[in-house]
């Protein structure tokens, strides 16, 4: 019999881009994704923190993982006197868009989920909730290190990548390159970054996602162009730095 | 003092006997750092009729150092016979793994079983299962019937056509890899095969990259990888991703062949790899008299140190290798010793530290794009002035923005389908040379302006009843990449003869330009109704 494979939609740092996440959702629908997990920062910059929450509730009431990032937990519970003013307007905004049951939601979150083989974490394994960043070979293999699984997720760092560790102990880092599949097999422990889609950081401006089949041990990395002139008009309608809404255009 | 110095102490113990370096026919030279881990244990080692993942093993054809090929047909949990529809006769090959001390055969698993799947085509064996290292690692794929070339290392000196036969067939064969973004980085006679139809396989891609997947070897060694005799300069230096380097090893292949000897010997230590860095080989007809300077021509350029100095791409090879009258000879073909010592000298001193940067070794998509084969089909007889014009523009044009592409100026001599009896030998001959001067005539301003005299220009009269066949045959014999031609026009010509570039663009598997002259009495086109942000685009 042919079983229908899984496909995971794996997508994080949302950044209540709607016009991104929506861009992403289509494409991974016409990927064939079966599951959706989120790696967290579901708000945060964007002018749409609202919307994407509510996407996202209904989502994981329908079974999808999702897992607590840093601007997440920032507007739980709102701004405190040492951020600089720009993060602490943007986080009081991004609070005064929120109801009740948003926060709640956003306050419910876990900091990482394990399901089979794979951990689901915002920042790293190591320390879920101290959001360092994993940035190069030696923060990937501390992150490993902290976890039995052979495939973590992360996100908090918004350019794409892939870090794995193989039996003899040496790790490696490969740039992806999007709309390849690339081959994970489970004898070497893997930590997937897929990319931001609310804020993509590498000069490329299209969304980051990434689809992982367990079954058949690979993943694809996949840019999906959006409307970011539409999701940059509005971060300005809404009176927030000019800086959040030009980045976007560029992707830096 | 030899750089780069190796990051590990080179261990004595933990490595396999043969040593960390191939002293020619046997295992590669890999070594890596601690071993940590252990694999699972593999289990009893395997047997005639044993049953492995839904495969019974039915006989061992090959035990080598790193691995053991069965031969192997599908069978259901029964063990009854389950043949799939239009599969191959399948071998497996099997990893030989001794416990946890065996880094290179594993990681080099890894690397063949994460990039066969990712290729396809004629000249690799079809991938069909593979077992991973928790339980049985294998790897299943399409038997291919036959012996490798390397007993022919043995018969070596061969004769020259079949010298060129092969060097064309394997060139193609690593063209169509390099075109899947992989380098191979082990060739050498014991890796390839020839189906009956004659074509070049290449197998054993366990030290290979492919430029869209992690490089699992990157990290792993911390001495040269390859085979000692074949590998090339930048390969010692630990680059890994020059598709040129495929075209290095092709040149000891064929200079073995050629000569009966190897260029740079079969060296056991990374001091001995690195010689090959400023000591170039004795010329090939300084050692076999009968050697061609063409021949000599296209050796040594294989083994150029620079891979700028290579054929840039192995369909370029493949080109001069099938018309050798055409290959521009230089001061290589005429070599009869190796250079002076004081130049050797001067290339040991500049060697010394000059280790390339990985950034800067171009990757294989970027030598293929900049290298392409651009065929310009020219109809010197019947085409009007006005359309060589236009086509020789747009060629020069198409040259100009391609700096590393070859050009192969084709025409096509009408011959009758059945006998010669409209031409003699002699009449033919002369309108065959007629042809060739037209073409030449054609394409001299080309020449002059973009100076081409160096060897990336070519002309060739095909003699063949239908033009449009004649054409595509050649385009993909030579992998051209890009045909550009001209087109009748609107005439009576055309409706009686058919338009050859219409079946050119149909049946070509690369890209086509059609070029026409400009024709000043068109009924200019209705103009196209342009969109606006109002209609929905916004």
């Amino acid at each position: 019999m042919n079983r229908e494979m899984t496909k995971i939609a794996v997508v994080t740092d949302l950044h209540a881009n709607r016009e991104a996440v929506e861009a992403v959702f289509a494409h991974a629908r016409a990927q064939g994704a079966t599951e959706w997990a989120f790696l967290g920062d579901f708000v945060g910059y964007g002018a749409d923190p609202a919307w994407v929450v509510d996407q996202v509730r209904e989502m994981v009431e329908a079974g999808a993982v999702a897992v607590c990032g840093n601007h997440d937990e920032a507007a739980v519970i709102g701004s405190t006197p040492q951020m600089r003013p720009e993060a602490r307007m943007v986080i009081d905004w991004t609070r005064a868009q929120l109801d009740p049951t948003q926060l709640d939601f956003l306050a419910a979150l876990p900091f990482q989920v394990q399901r089979d083989d794979v951990l689901y974490v915002h920042a790293n394994a190591f320390a879920p909730s101290q959001w360092e960043y994993v940035q190069g070979r030696a923060d990937a293999v501390r992150s490993i290190h902290a976890t039995s699984c052979h495939y973590t997720f992360c996100g908090h760092v918004h350019e794409p990548r892939l870090y794995h560790l193989g039996a003899t102990g040496k790790a490696g880092d490969f740039s992806p390159t999007p709309e390849v599949a690339i081959p994970l097999p489970g004898y070497r422990q893997w930590l997937v970054i897929p990319g931001s889609a609310g804020q993509p950081r590498d000069g490329n401006p299209a969304a980051c996602y990434a689809i992982f089949e367990p079954e058949a041990q690979r993943i694809t990395y996949h840019r999906v162009p959006y409307d970011h002139e539409s999701a940059a008009a509005k971060i300005r309608a809404a009176g927030l730095p000019e800086r959040l809404a030009a980045r976007l255009a560029e992707g830096v | 003092m030899d750089k780069p110095k190796p990051k590990a102490p080179v261990q004595s113990g933990t490595a396999r006997s043969s040593g960390a370096f191939d002293s020619g026919a046997g295992s590669r030279m890999k070594r890596a750092g601690d071993w940590k881990y252990d694999i699972g244990s593999m289990g009893p080692p395997l047997e005639r009729g044993a049953i492995v993942d839904g495969f019974v093993l039915e006989k061992r054809l090959h035990q080598g150092g790193m691995a053991s090929m069965w031969r192997v047909s599908r069978v259901d949990a029964e063990g009854k016979p389950t043949a799939v529809e239009g599969e191959p006769p399948l071998i497996m090959k099997v990893p030989r793994i001794k416990g946890g001390e065996d880094p290179a055969t594993i990681v080099g698993y890894e690397v063949e079983q994460m990039i066969m799947p990712a290729l396809t085509g004629h000249h690799v064996p079809k991938y069909i299962a593979r077992g991973d290292f928790t339980r049985q690692p294998f790897i299943v794929m399409e038997h291919i019937a036959g012996d490798t070339l390397r007993p022919r290392l043995e018969e070596a000196p061969l004769a020259l056509d079949e010298i060129a036969e092969i060097g064309v067939k394997v060139a193609n064969a690593l063209h169509d890899l390099h075109r899947q973004h992989v380098v191979h980085l082990d060739v050498k006679p014991s890796n390839i095969m020839i189906r009956p139809d004659g074509a070049a396989v290449l197998v054993d891609y366990g030290l290979s990259r492919h430029e869209h997947l992690p490089d699992l070897l990157e990290e792993e060694f911390s001495l040269p990888m390859g085979t000692g005799p074949y590998m090339s300069p930048e390969q010692v230096q630990f680059i890994r991703n020059d598709p040129r380097s495929d075209l290095f090893a092709l040149g000891v292949m064929l200079y073995h062949f050629t000569t009966g000897e190897r260029p740079f010997g079969a060296p056991t230590s990374v001091r001995g790899l690195r010689k090959r860095l400023w000591i170039d080989p004795v010329p090939p007809r300084a050692l076999r008299k009968d050697c061609p300077p063409w021949l000599q021509e296209v050796i040594l350029k294989c083994l150029e140190v620079q891979p700028d100095k290579r054929y840039q791409t192995a369909a370029q090879l493949a080109l001069d290798l099938q018309q050798p009258d055409q290959i521009v000879l230089t001061r290589r073909a005429e070599r009869m010793v190796r250079s002076s010592q004081w130049t050797r000298l001067k290339r040991w001193f500049f060697a010394l530290g000059a280790e390339p940067a990985e950034a800067a070794a171009p990757s294989a998509t970027e030598v293929l794009n900049r290298s392409n084969i651009i065929m310009a089909a020219v109809d010197v007889d019947n085409a009007s002035p006005e359309l060589l014009d236009q086509l020789r523009e747009t060629v020069r044009r198409i040259v100009l923005t391609e700096p590393g592409a070859r050009l192969a100026c084709v025409s096509v001599m009408r011959i009758a389908r059945i006998g010669t009896d409209a031409l003699t030998d002699h009449t033919g001959k002369s309108l065959h040379v007629k042809q060739l001067v037209g073409l030449k005539h054609w394409a001299r301003p080309i020449s002059k302006s973009l100076n081409l005299e160096d060897g990336r220009l070519t002309f060739h009269v095909l003699e063949a009843p239908d033009p449009a066949d004649a054409l595509v045959d050649f385009a993909r014999r030579n992998q051209v990449d890009h045909i550009v031609m001209g087109a009748r026009g609107v005439s009576a010509l055309r409706r009686y003869l058919g338009s050859v570039s219409s079946t050119v663009v149909a049946e070509s598997l690369c890209t086509v330009t059609v070029v026409r002259a400009s024709a000043p009495d068109a009924v200019p086109a209705e103009p196209v109704k342009q969109a606006t942000p109002s209609d929905g685009i916004s």
